[in-house]
């Protein structure tokens, strides 16, 4: 038996013919390599000795911040605040509940093989908004009122992303659907709306609801500003979603329609059973897309004077009584919408392998 | 089924739309006694003025003057619901019946009075814009600074005042804007500009944000008059003047050596003056719908005007303003209140 002409290739590479591959190829990568890695050692160390080596992250008073690191004290004594704005403290068990059971809902998400998974996640995109409901507000079973103008911090942001994106998905399929049939007044009335919503900044929309709507309204009919908001970000967003989904039904190739006639089933049967299942799961990473903007543009009703995350944080951020906090507290915000947004990405990959039927390559 | 209640729902908003015009409305001082609170629209966090502190509590001295009308109708000074507003909100929502009084570090100006169907009561602080500037330039008057860049804040009256100061001179500047106030405070400390203009109650503040305060420090002109003051709607007397005479019971008080630490024993004093305006002699309440004891209530819980500003915005405070025109006209400042009687 003869020797082979070459031997087989070797499997494990040494680290540093890895990186003579992968960063030392030729004069130039080397070049780059060299420049990025300095920039890097350079900036990474002093922000990790301003986060965390330096930083102050124990003491009550504004005093205890020495040194040149962050003070995160400021966040830490300010929490509260910061995540339920001036919901009462006796009452704050309401809104640790739906903390909690947001977790309960999505967290077996990420975990497959999670017994029933599939209830958790249905219950929290249909019973949880009706216990918030319940809930939050008050006034029913024997627990009192709180008015929403005390409702604020990370809390307002999730109510005001969550109800934005449970609603605006079923409207916008509905808006979809409807700019794609065949009847003239309905596909009318959708492409209007749908134009007409998507045409405007959402915060002309904010504006318009809390400052131009209330002039117009009789005196003594007034509906809170939260209200007014939630509605302009829902109608606002439903508009977008319809688009969305309008990609993904023009996706489906026409045999698939001809099909479901061809079986003899009506247009609700027809558009339920086999046109949206597809629709929907092919235009999943552009749904999400609009989920996570939405998530982010929640932080303008900031203009508007409803105190969100960033704008309880914006609000104490001048007090005189701290040294220059702006910079931790804008780093706070950020941290709280990256791990929300990143959960909301990693939970649509994993429904995209989960659903993925071969369409993929 | 759900057709005919939404239609009926229809109808029910169509005749209140209708009805509206005709209905005659309670007055404000009705509604705040049957909602049970006060509602008082504030800044969204302006020290020294309004702003949450560590526990979500609004603290300053426009929150305070809100707590003293509540004071004064409920004898409860903690009656009281603030809505945050943003500076082009303000108006619309004291207008549409949102609010009932505002209370967010607002000048009193001609335009304001007379355009926007609302009264202005009276001056909680008078405020003036003022000139933050960096010690190395070697200024001591607003008059030397042709030529300088200055950092403000955009979309503010101080923009307007600057130039027209400016202007009068005859002396040149270059505007370098940012969007909020930490910014300025900001470009101001990275060297961006020589001065930072701002209104002087401010000053102190964003002086203290700075690495190195005493590096930089204010200088003494004062380039514009903003007296700030709570505002409500007109073709309502009754309630304009609630809001106004409880301020200057508060400034009365101040003249008068009452505090919430003596107020009970000034229960007993024989100076009629004090007897009015705490309620132990005369019917002052009553000519303004309120209790008598009014004035006993807004002191003992609130205090006089003095203790309400030294709380928020006065030397012990991290704001540190002196007195100045705040003071009372009897010791040098302009606070001058009509009498109790």
């Amino acid at each position: 038996m003869a020797e082979p002409m070459l031997k087989p290739p070797k499997v494990a590479i040494s680290p540093l013919d890895w990186m003579r591959q992968n960063l030392f190829s030729s004069w130039y990568n080397s070049l780059l390599t060299i420049v990025v890695g300095y920039m890097v050692v350079t900036s990474v160390g002093p922000l990790f000795t301003w986060l965390f080596f330096e930083a102050t992250f124990l003491g009550d008073e504004p005093s205890d911040c020495v040194g040149t690191g962050a003070c995160w004290l400021f966040i830490s004594q300010r929490l509260n605040f910061f995540i339920y704005g001036f919901y009462p403290d006796e009452f704050q068990w309401r809104v640790d509940v739906m903390f909690l059971l947001l977790a309960v809902c999505f967290v077996p998400q990420f975990i497959e093989r999670f017994p029933g998974r599939k209830w958790f996640g249905l219950f929290g995109l249909t019973g949880l908004p009706v216990v918030g409901y319940f809930l939050i507000p008050g006034g029913n079973f024997g627990l009192e009122i709180v008015e929403s103008s005390k409702w604020g911090g990370l809390m307002l942001t999730l109510i005001l992303a969550y109800i934005g994106i449970i609603a605006s998905l079923p409207i916008g399929i509905l808006l979809a659907l409807g700019r794609r049939s065949e009847m003239p007044i309905i596909r009318g009335i959708c492409v209007v709306f749908i134009e007409v919503w998507r045409a405007v900044p959402l915060i002309t929309v904010l504006f318009m609801a809390s400052v131009m709507l209330p002039l117009f309204l009789p005196d003594g009919m007034n509906f809170e500003k939260l209200m007014r908001a939630l509605i302009g970000i829902t109608l606002w967003q439903s508009a977008y979603m319809a688009e969305v989904i309008r990609g993904g039904l023009q996706a489906i190739p026409r045999g698939q329609y001809e099909a479901a006639d061809a079986l003899g089933l009506g247009y609700w049967k027809k558009t339920g059973l086999i046109i949206l299942p597809q629709a929907l799961k092919m235009v999943i990473p552009g749904i999400v897309n609009t989920f996570i903007s939405l998530f982010k543009d929640t932080t303008l009703v900031l203009i508007i004077g409803l105190f969100d995350i960033l704008g309880t944080v914006q609000s104490t951020v001048t007090d005189p009584a701290w040294q220059n906090v702006a910079i931790e507290g804008y780093v706070f915000v950020a941290f709280c919408f990256w791990v929300f947004c990143f959960g909301i990405s990693r939970y649509s990959q994993n429904l995209e392998r989960k659903l993925d039927t071969g369409h993929k390559t | 089924m759900n057709n005919t209640k939404s239609m009926a729902a229809g109808a029910v908003m169509l005749c209140g739309v209708l009805a509206a015009p005709f209905a005659t409305a309670a007055t404000t001082l009705e509604s705040v006694k049957e909602k049970g609170h006060l509602q008082c629209g504030v800044t969204s966090g302006l020290p020294g003025f309004s702003q949450p502190d560590d526990k979500g509590n609004w603290t300053g001295i426009d929150v305070d003057t809100c707590r003293a009308v509540a004071a004064a109708i409920f004898g409860d000074a903690q009656a009281v619901e603030f809505t945050p507003l943003t500076a082009k909100e303000r108006f619309t929502a004291l207008q549409s019946g949102e609010i009932d009084m505002l209370s967010r570090n607002t000048t009193w100006t001609l335009t304001r009075d007379a355009s926007l169907g609302l009264n202005f009561t009276g001056t909680n602080y008078y405020d003036g814009q003022g000139f933050l500037i960096n010690k190395d330039l070697g200024v001591n008057d607003a008059t030397e600074l042709d030529g300088a860049t200055i950092c403000i804040q955009a979309g503010t009256t101080t923009e307007l005042n600057l130039s027209d100061y400016f202007r009068a001179k005859g002396m040149e500047y270059q505007p370098i804007v940012f969007d909020t106030s930490e910014q300025t405070v900001q470009g101001f400390a990275a060297g961006r500009c020589d001065v930072l203009t701002s209104d002087r109650s401010q000053l102190a503040a964003l002086r203290s944000k700075l690495t190195d305060p005493s590096s930089a420090e204010i200088l003494p002109n004062t380039i514009s008059k903003e007296p700030l003051g709570p505002v409500v709607r007109q073709g309502d007397d009754q309630w304009f003047n609630i809001v106004k005479w409880v301020l200057f019971a508060q400034i009365n008080a101040e003249e008068l050596g009452i505090t919430s630490a003596n107020v009970e024993d000034m229960l007993k004093s024989d100076n009629p003056n004090v007897q009015r305006l705490l309620g132990t002699d005369g019917d002052m309440g009553a000519k303004l719908g309120l209790p008598d004891d009014f004035g006993h209530k807004v002191i003992k819980q609130v205090g006089n005007y003095g203790e309400m500003y030294d709380r928020n915005v006065g030397p012990d405070t991290p704001l540190g303003l002196d007195r100045g025109l705040n003071a009372l006209w009897t010791e040098g400042g302009i606070l001058y209140a009509p009498p109790l009687r």
